[in-house]
């Protein structure tokens, strides 16, 4: 399988990445490790007209501790996620996504940003990203700004960013951890999940997200509302479905989805430390 | 587009559209066909090759963004008639059956080891999650990397 034809620019700073989109507008998409966008590009479910390669911008992979939060680096790749000793201490959900995206060769090559600017309701990371009520920095022609990650996604593989916006750093803020969990059910090891359930207890508050329950990345308001509430794991997991609209395909039907978000929910808050 | 890889330690240039990938670049191109491909939707790792010297699928990257870059295929591997240990110890633990997924799996296994010197049997099944062998030779393939391990910490054979 081969892609459709294409022009491709590799931007070597930011400032000619975003010189690239605004020339190209419409018809260009950034290319990071190219995990996801490559294999929907072969399968011709995507065909941009020009590739805009800023996978080279190592001044973008990073992960730093800048006080209140993590700053990361867009451009960092899943292996980095996975070995920091930083998120190991700072962020153990992120640091744990992380090592069960794909398999080891997708993480070597795949980056935190184009996971989420990818904004695939069955990644695993933008899910992680609600739940730890992360940041995500883009910047563009005027500058810089911020973006909550509850606001970040707007429909099926898109997001708040615009056409001449590049995502730059994901803000993780550090949080006085007291139990997390990451839940991810599958067939097969490498397989994305068939539903996904990310959960932070922390600040005294509970941040759950959902993989795979919709035509975005969600949070599990209900489930969270009920914790906040004084509810037991049982009773909010029992909520999980509330407000998704899971899809049925070859893998799941819509019923078996909602089924395994309760279970997997439940699991997920017990593992987190709540009874 | 113009581009220039170092492949198994030898500058090697070549004139690609964007869109070629990067295990065409390397088969049709260079010649180098022991990367094979195989579901070519980056499931099954039989086309995996070390860039900067990690693992990774050479069906899901352009030869435009290899550029400048350090390939290693699994031709690199032997020294002349020496076989690498990793694939020695295939040979000897009678790792492969069909053949096909094995170029991928020792590529594979080689960046596993490099990561963790001393995985124990489910670290090497996790740890080859990305390689799919339709053979489902996947016993002796453990015991092959486990072998290989073993003997570079010193151990036994």
């Amino acid at each position: 399988m081969i892609p459709a034809a294409f022009e491709y620019v590799r931007a070597d700073s930011v400032d000619a990445a975003l010189s690239a989109l605004t020339e190209y507008g419409d018809e260009a998409k950034l290319l990071a490790g190219g995990h996801s966008l490559l294999p929907l590009m072969k399968l011709r479910l995507a065909a941009p007209s020009v590739l805009v390669d800023v996978g080279r911008l190592d001044d973008l992979r990073y992960i730093n501790d800048a006080g209140d939060y993590i700053a990361i680096g867009a451009l960092t790749r899943h292996r980095d996620l996975e070995t920091s000793s930083l998120l190991a201490s700072a962020a153990p959900l992120l640091a744990h996504a992380a090592g069960h995206v794909g398999d080891p060769q997708v993480r070597h090559r795949g980056t935190i940003g184009g996971s989420l600017a990818h904004a695939d309701p069955a990644s695993d990371l933008p899910a992680v990203a609600l739940a730890m009520g992360a940041t995500i920095v883009a910047t563009g022609p005027n500058g810089t700004r911020e973006i909550a990650a509850s606001e970040f996604y707007t429909g099926f593989l898109e997001s708040a960013l615009a056409p001449d916006e590049l995502l730059t750093e994901i803000r993780i803020p550090k949080l006085d951890t007291q139990g997390w969990s990451f839940q991810k059910f599958n067939r097969r090891a490498q397989d994305w999940a068939i539903v996904g359930v990310a959960t932070v207890r922390a600040n005294g508050s509970t941040g759950v997200g959902l993989v795979n329950m919709g035509s975005t990345p969600l949070l599990a308001s209900a489930v969270m509302d009920a914790v906040k509430s004084g509810a037991n794991a049982a009773d909010a997991a029992a909520l999980a479905n509330e407000g998704t609209e899971a899809q049925s395909d070859i893998n799941a039907s819509s019923e078996y989805r909602e089924h395994l978000a309760r279970v997997l929910v439940r699991r997920s808050l017990e593992e987190s430390g709540l009874s | 587009m113009k581009i220039t890889v170092t492949v198994n330690g030898v500058e090697r240039s070549g004139d690609v559209e964007p869109r070629t990938l990067l295990v065409h670049f390397l088969r049709d191109e260079l010649d180098l066909t022991g990367t094979n491909i195989g579901c070519d939707t980056s499931s099954c790792g039989a086309c995996t090759i070390h860039v900067e010297g990690q693992s990774a699928k050479s069906c899901t990257m352009l030869a435009a963004q290899a550029d400048g870059l350090e390939l290693t295929t699994i031709e690199g591997l032997a020294n002349g008639d020496i076989l690498h240990p990793m694939q020695r110890c295939f040979q000897e633990n009678h790792g492969l059956q069909c053949g096909y997924c094995t170029p991928g799996m020792v590529m594979a296994a080689i960046s596993l080891l490099d990561e963790n010197p001393n995985p124990s049997e489910t670290d090497v099944r996790i740890g080859l999650e990305g390689n799919l062998c339709r053979c489902t030779g996947y016993h002796n393939i453990v015991k092959s990397v486990l072998a290989c391990a073993a003997e570079s910490n010193g151990a036994s054979k």
